[in-house]
């Protein structure tokens, strides 16, 4: 032989480590950068560098929420379900379509030109018009969350099954596969990263698509606090209406990545949270 | 050469394959014709480029040939053949499935019984020394890993027809011997077809009765070499055996000459 060469190498999964160390090692971070958001928050707010009409302090603001707690969770729970519910939608019609263009070239030329136009209407600007068309229940707003987050579902989902290696198919045709089994087997499941990435996008577009749907429809929900809140310059209200919003985004933006996680386990670990170390 | 009444299992009638497309036109192979008789072990070799990939290809029905005609297992290739089991150049395993699973993925496109065919899986394993690694992802397979774990998934529904394209490429000296031995095993016991493309000379010939040596691109055969070795071989004495000696020089001379007149 030419030369026994050994390495050793010895490797250290982290997976196997103390669970919670490893939730603190990885969120600390960006929890060190809400608290220094909440301290500048309170610096402008405490040292009257900005009017207190303009800014309610943190401290007032959490004790809005915690003094309305009823009534702010009525309306996170109305958002929240537009959100969820048009989130949903969107993802089952936009695998759908994503399916269908990949199958058929004629499909994806007839829907393409029409996906970007719907598109590049701003949603804004048409959600008004669904009000009109659907009535001023949770309807419209579903409508418009649906429309805004089915894009990101459609383009990921096309990307991830147009990607997979052309030598896999073949090597399924040499296994007298079915186009079925084929799909279920090695399209569909080597898609799914390109369409978490997409979902990610997805989901907190649709609060957006919710949130501008109370804007123009409607007296519940989140959209609707801050629209009044603003009305009666109750900055507070605001405030927490907003605040409530964007914890309402990152917990499903969490939801979703933990799915990802539970289902693409392997993409995951390939991705490299089992850490190497090399002596 | 000895004259057998059977029908060739494999035959490629005066092939050409051309790849074309908007930045250039490549003529791949050029005037190719073999016959490989049933249960022989025909190895390939040549000069990187030359076609050697395409081949297998047409005669497994993944490519359709610009000219000429290719016929297995007596009728003619028209589209994907599912009687062949193949091992492509690059693993391509799915990267969400165990080892295991993988070389499952054979039984379960061709919806083979499941008992039979995880006792199969199991034989595989233990045959190609994958034992222990049944549930790791490819991943965490080394390169030579998951070409055994390929190799395990083409011989699972024990195919009349083998075409495997360098497939102990990515393996050490020392595990592609062992893979060979196996190999050369598995081929005398039972009675496949095998078409193995390789850059070893070595291999080619102590695992053939005959072997390919193609030219540079556009490839065509530059001679068939019967290897006059018996048909059981024993790896240490084959090496030192004077057929083996001539015929690895020979061949190493066609291929030098093929690539200093490129
Ligand atoms: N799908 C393809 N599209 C276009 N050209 C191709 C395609 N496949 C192969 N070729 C071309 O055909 C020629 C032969 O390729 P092939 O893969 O058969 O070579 P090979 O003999 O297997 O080489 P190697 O030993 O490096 O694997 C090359 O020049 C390559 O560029
Ligand atoms: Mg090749």
């Amino acid at each position: 032989m030419k030369g026994d060469l050994l390495i050793v190498v010895q490797t250290v999964t982290i997976r196997d480590r103390d669970r919670l160390g490893e939730l603190a090692e990885r969120s600390w971070r960006p929890f060190a950068l809400l608290a220094a958001c909440f301290g500048i928050w309170w610096a402008l707010t405490e040292f009257e560098v900005v009017p207190r009409y303009l800014v309610p302090s943190p401290g007032a603001t959490l004790q809005l929420i915690a003094d309305k707690a009823g009534y702010i969770t009525h309306h996170t729970l109305v958002t929240g379900y537009e959100t969820v519910l048009g989130f949903v939608i969107a993802v089952v019609v936009g695998v759908a379509a994503a399916v269908l263009m990949v199958a058929s070239a004629e499909v994806e030329k007839t829907l393409y030109p029409l996906l970007l136009f719907a598109q590049v209407v701003p949603k804004i600007a048409i959600a008004p018009l669904f009000v009109v068309w659907l009535g001023f229940g949770l309807t419209p707003r579903i409508v418009v969350a649906v429309l805004i987050a089915f894009f990101p579902v459609v383009i990921s989902m096309v990307t991830g099954l147009k990607s997979v290696d052309p030598e896999m198919l073949q090597l399924a045709s040499t296994m007298g596969a079915s186009p079925a089994k084929t799909f279920v087997k090695i399209r569909f499941p080597a898609s799914l990263p390109f369409l978490f990435s997409g979902l990610k996008v997805a989901v907190t577009l649709a609060v957006t698509g919710a949130v501008v749907g109370e804007f123009v429809g409607g007296n519940d929900g989140l959209g609707s606090i801050i629209l009044q809140a603003n009305g009666n310059l109750d900055t507070p209200m605001l405030f927490a209406g907003l605040l409530v919003m964007s914890l309402l985004g990152v917990v499903l933006f969490a939801a979703v990545e933990f799915a990802e996680r539970l289902l693409l386990p392997w993409h995951a670990s390939r991705r490299g949270d089992a850490v190497t170390v090399t002596y | 050469m000895t004259v057998t009444q059977q029908a060739p299992a494999v035959e490629i009638q005066k092939v050409a394959a051309r790849f074309r497309s908007k930045k250039r036109d490549v003529l791949a192979l050029e005037n190719v014709s073999m016959d490989v008789r049933p249960g022989e072990f025909v190895s390939i070799v040549g000069p990187s480029g030359c076609g050697k990939s395409t081949l297998l290809k047409l005669v497994s029905g993944l490519l359709k040939p610009s000219a000429g005609a290719v016929r297995l297992l007596g009728g003619p290739v028209g589209g994907p053949r599912k009687d062949v089991g193949y091992v492509f150049q690059r693993a391509a395993l799915l990267e969400w499935r165990t080892a295991r699973r993988n070389i499952l993925l054979q039984a379960e496109m061709r919806g083979m019984p499941q008992k039979e065919a995880a006792a199969r899986a199991a034989e595989l394993i233990e045959m190609t020394g994958l034992q222990g690694f049944e549930d790791a992802l490819p991943h965490e397979l080394s390169g030579g890993m998951q070409q055994r774990v390929a190799l395990c998934r083409a011989l699972l529904h024990r195919p009349p027809v083998l075409l495997m394209d360098e497939p102990f490429g990515a393996l050490d000296a020392l595990t592609r011997e062992q893979m060979n031995v196996e190999l050369h095993r598995i081929w005398h016991e039972t009675s496949t077809t095998v078409l193995l493309v390789t850059h070893s000379i070595a291999e080619a010939v102590y695992l053939g009765n005959r072997v390919v040596v193609m030219t540079p691109r556009p490839g065509t055969i530059a001679e068939v070499i019967d290897v006059e070795l018996p048909r059981r071989r024993n790896y240490a004495a084959t090496m030192s055996q004077p057929a083996f000696a001539s015929a690895t020089s020979h061949i190493r001379d066609l291929l030098g000459a093929a690539t200093h007149r490129e």
